[in-house]
């Protein structure tokens, strides 16, 4: 039985030729893509079938902005006129700050703990052993961030429009800055969750190592709290993080112009939203272009 | 480098500090061979093996896998390796089928995923979440992912172990099955009667060297494999290694008519292998530079008696 040439498997005679000269079409960009798009149904499919990141990353943003905007309803609107008319309801206050949290959660928290545990259960290392191209395998992440954290940002504001009456802009130009800010937030976010995945040193440890860091930022971040509330090294310490700006630019788009003033600079400064932000996805990627890899190769 | 071999490895070293996995082991393995690799746990196989699969970087020698060194693994080459890992705790929240058909889209080639989930016993587990399933069944669904790309080379490592009997053997009519194909195979396991069973030649490694290699009927020395005839004479258990068991079972007979709880005893791979195993710790510890190379001529295997009460041709016991 010694020796048998390996007949089935097709381009095997050819086999001891590979690696040098010519390099199949199938294994070019094309077949990366594909896979790419394979892996993106693929996740997003095993991420709804999660229960509890189903809950903690999709639906907790989405069961704050309903806890907030019925308790605080007593409260009456924000940003009255001195003589109580006009403002707008506690709803759409809430709103661009659920939808911020519901960034960094669908994209840093979930990828963050997603990878950290599939490097800790071996899910990792099996693909390393197949023929999928890393790429692929991060088109699925990213597809699998912005299909969940889409459907989560559609969720948000039909429960805010239907549920609590809350006005959606009218604008075209606001919706287009609702649209950069959300995608350089979600891809940021997500660029650093996979660069976080590191940082747990087991698949277990994952949701403990990760979860209580991104809890602090959302509350120092003018998500929960009204950012002019906290003191002002505080405030200094949050701007140093991408949270607070994404939510600041969810504010831009989705709150009315008259609110810009209570902004910390008074104004919402979509140009340090944009420089925050970027720096945040550069220094991402280059983290994780240092750090990443398939497994530990020598633990 | 011959390209007719589907591994090489020579004088390959692993070492992690002042600790060596592996020292100096050099084998080859020819296309289409089904190999195991023995070894007690902690004896450097699955280093080796991980070595072999590009899992893990090595710290002097030479590999050579598919005519490639999986140290710069393309994706061209991982097409046509199987890895079947020792155990893996994937959340599992994916049927067999989805599992098996989004792992068929990863290769050129692949397999039917129908025909793979016969082959694995799996068909009526289709529909069932991973996660759902026990313990062997998800081997089994490990066993038919390394398998779906249609490998050249398949690494088992340690690949039935919580299988219960009747799935060990479906299994082992599974690797033949891929054998008869042409798949070279790589096997590590600590089912000695599974390497006796599938493979044509197996290599013993114990504290990071290789202490024997060849096909399984010819493991340890000649001497090592002599049968033993064993009876009870007025009350003692006497044993007699000798290669003429039948003329020495019809000599005594004849001498002393029937005799009591007569047996020939013909050395398992199992008696072979602890023998080895248990050679290459005491020659390790008197530092003899030739240990990993070959066994010292003088092991006894196979006792199943307490020596005092043997009369072995060769009694010396290290």
């Amino acid at each position: 039985m010694t020796a048998t040439p390996t007949g089935t498997a097709s381009g095997a005679d050819t086999s001891t030729a590979t690696g040098t000269a010519s390099r199949p079409a199938r294994f070019g960009l094309g077949r990366t893509l594909r896979l790419g798009a394979a892996r993106v149904v693929y996740e997003t499919r095993v991420y709804f079938r999660a229960g509890d990141t189903v809950f903690f990353t999709f639906l907790f943003p989405v069961v704050l902005l309903g806890i907030f905007s019925v308790a605080f309803q007593g409260m009456g609107n924000v940003g009255t006129n001195p003589d109580g008319s006009g403002g707008i309801s506690q709803a759409s206050y809430y709103l661009p700050g659920m939808i911020a949290a519901g960034i960094l959660l669908s994209g840093m928290q979930n990828l963050g703990v997603d990878i950290a545990m599939e490097r800790g259960d071996g899910t990792l290392k099996r693909l390393a052993g197949t023929p999928l191209p890393v790429m692929s395998y991060f088109i699925g992440k990213m597809g699998q961030v912005l299909v969940t954290s889409a459907a989560q940002v559609i969720i948000l504001m039909l429960l805010a429009k239907l549920a609590f009456g809350v006005e959606l802009p009218s604008e075209p130009e606001k919706w287009l800055t609702f649209l950069w800010v959300y995608l350089l937030g979600i891809v940021t976010a997500a660029v650093l969750g996979i660069a976080i995945s590191r940082l747990p040193r087991s698949g277990k440890s994952a949701a403990a190592v990760i979860i209580p860091p991104l809890l602090i930022l959302q509350f120092i971040s003018g998500v929960y709290l009204s950012f002019s509330l906290l003191p002002e090294w505080l405030q200094n310490i949050a701007s140093v993080f991408p949270l607070k700006w994404i939510a600041q630019g969810m504010r831009a788009a989705l709150l009315p112009e008259s609110f810009a003033s209570a902004e910390t600079g008074g104004s919402w400064d979509l140009a340090g939203v944009a420089i925050v932000l970027g720096i945040w996805l550069v220094v991402g990627l280059v983290v994780c272009r240092l750090t990443f890899r398939w497994i530990r190769k020598d633990s | 480098m011959t390209s007719s071999s589907a591994v090489r490895v020579a004088e390959l070293r692993k070492s992690y500090g002042h600790f060596t996995a592996v020292d100096g082991v050099s084998f080859e393995i020819e296309r289409g061979e089904t190999f195991a690799l023995l070894g007690p746990n902690g004896a450097g196989k699955s280093t080796t093996v991980e070595i072999l699969e590009g899992y893990r970087e090595r710290s002097g020698g030479e590999v050579e896998v598919l005519g490639a060194d999986p140290r710069h693994a393309s994706l061209e080459w991982k097409a046509r390796i199987g890895i079947v890992l020792q155990q893996t705790g994937e959340s599992g929240n994916v049927t067999v089928r989805e599992q098996l058909t989004h792992f068929a889209a990863l290769y050129p080639n692949p397999r039917p995923v129908d025909e793979v989930l016969a082959a694995v016993g799996l068909e009526d587990k289709a529909k069932t979440r991973i996660k759902s399933l026990s313990g062997g069944q998800r081997r089994r669904v490990d066993v038919a992912l390394g398998v779906i790309g249609r490998p050249e080379l398949l690494f088992l490592d340690e690949p039935t172990t919580g299988f219960d009997p009747e799935a060990r053997r479906q299994f082992w009519e599974l690797i033949r099955s891929l054998s008869r194909e042409g798949t070279t195979i790589v096997l590590t396991t600590h089912y000695l009667d599974e390497a006796a069973q599938l493979s044509d030649r197996a290599a013993v490694i114990a504290g990071g060297r290789l202490i024997d290699i060849g096909p399984v009927g010819e493991l340890g020395t000649a001497d090592a494999r002599v049968p033993i005839v064993q009876w009870r004479d007025s009350g003692v258990l006497r044993r007699q290694r000798t290669t003429e068991p039948g003329r020495f079972v019809a000599d005594l007979v004849a001498r002393d008519g029937e005799v009591a709880e007569l047996e020939v005893i013909r050395p398992s791979l199992e008696d072979i292998y602890l023998g080895l195993v248990e050679a290459a710790g005491a020659t390790a510890a008197s530092t003899d530079p030739t240990a990993g190379t070959r066994p010292p001529a003088e092991s006894v295997t196979g006792t199943r008696v307490p020596a005092e009460s043997s009369a072995t041709t060769n009694g010396a016991r290290s």
